[in-house]
């Protein structure tokens, strides 16, 4: 199977939002963001892998420091509705496999 | 239980055309069954949290399927599919619309011509769905709804973020 970020599971989670939210007004390095919150910085370091994976944030290397900036263009994308109605349809089709086999056990 | 049964999604915007194609661990004809009769339509069309509602069931060519996806809230979403051909267990092919409890189509919303086809892939079915949509603006428009009917809590938290990411 193919594992692929979907951004709408990435802003599910408060965290973040939360750091989204902190990118939106100013770049930051990760050390910074890491203070504003009262969680393990390797805590951290995951939500803003799984933000950079789906390319909602960009990192960018300055000196000794990662500094990192939204890409709020992505967030607006039309495929980012896309993946929505891609989820309709997963959704629907799960349900599907779900009364296929309840009616074929009840064949049996 | 997550599936590992085929699964493709492609929207393509140049033809207007959303191409569906998965595969289910059935034979054909109750893959078709469940695409084609009302009662078992209701187990699993609309999304969860919603659920579906068949108001009236005509499978026929010139017939239609009068339905409702129905929100936790009681929120009603209607939608009419008008049969045009029908191979039974092979493919059928149909005009969707918006429409309201009375059956009365929404002229301002989208239409899609669906085209379904069902294929044996061994044990398994392979069901492709094609639906193709006049404009690339009533696609769009169709995916924006998609995601009013199946996805309002997602919305909202994505609204909550859009509005605090504008301040």
């Amino acid at each position: 199977m193919k594992l692929r970020r979907d951004p709408f599971q990435a802003i599910a989670d408060p965290t973040r939002r939360a750091i989204l939210v902190l990118l939106a007004a100013q770049t930051m390095s990760a050390g910074a963001i890491a203070e504003k919150f009262d969680v393990a910085r390797p805590t951290i370091s995951k939500h803003m892998q799984v933000l950079s994976e789906c390319e909602l944030i960009a990192a960018q290397q300055k000196g000794r420091e990662i500094y990192y900036e939204l890409k709020a263009d992505k967030m607006k994308d039309i495929d980012t509705w896309l993946s929505q109605f891609r989820k309709i349809w997963e959704d629907r089709y799960n349900q599907l496999d779900e009364l296929l086999s309840t009616i074929k056990k009840n064949d049996l | 239980m997550k599936s590992t049964m085929q699964f493709d999604f492609i929207a393509d915007k140049k033809n207007n055309t959303l191409t569906v194609k998965r595969e289910f661990d059935a034979g054909r004809q109750l893959v078709w069954d469940c695409h084609t009769k009302s009662e078992l339509l209701d187990k699993w069309f609309a999304p969860k949290p919603l659920t579906t509602k068949t108001k009236s069931m005509d499978f026929s060519e010139g017939g239609h399927w009068h339905y409702a996806m129905i929100e936790p809230t009681g929120t009603e979403y209607w939608g009419l599919m008008s049969y045009q051909k029908i191979k039974p267990i092979e493919r059928y092919e149909g005009l969707d619309a918006f429409s309201n409890e009375k059956g009365e189509i929404n002229p301002d919303l989208p239409r899609a011509h669906w085209n379904v086809s069902f294929e044996d892939r061994g044990t398994r079915t392979l069901v492709h769905t094609i639906a193709t949509y006049n404009s690339l603006d009533d696609l769009e428009k169709v995916i924006q709804m998609g995601m009013q009917e199946g996805l309002t809590s997602t919305m909202e938290r994505l609204d909550d973020l859009l509005e605090a990411l504008n301040k």
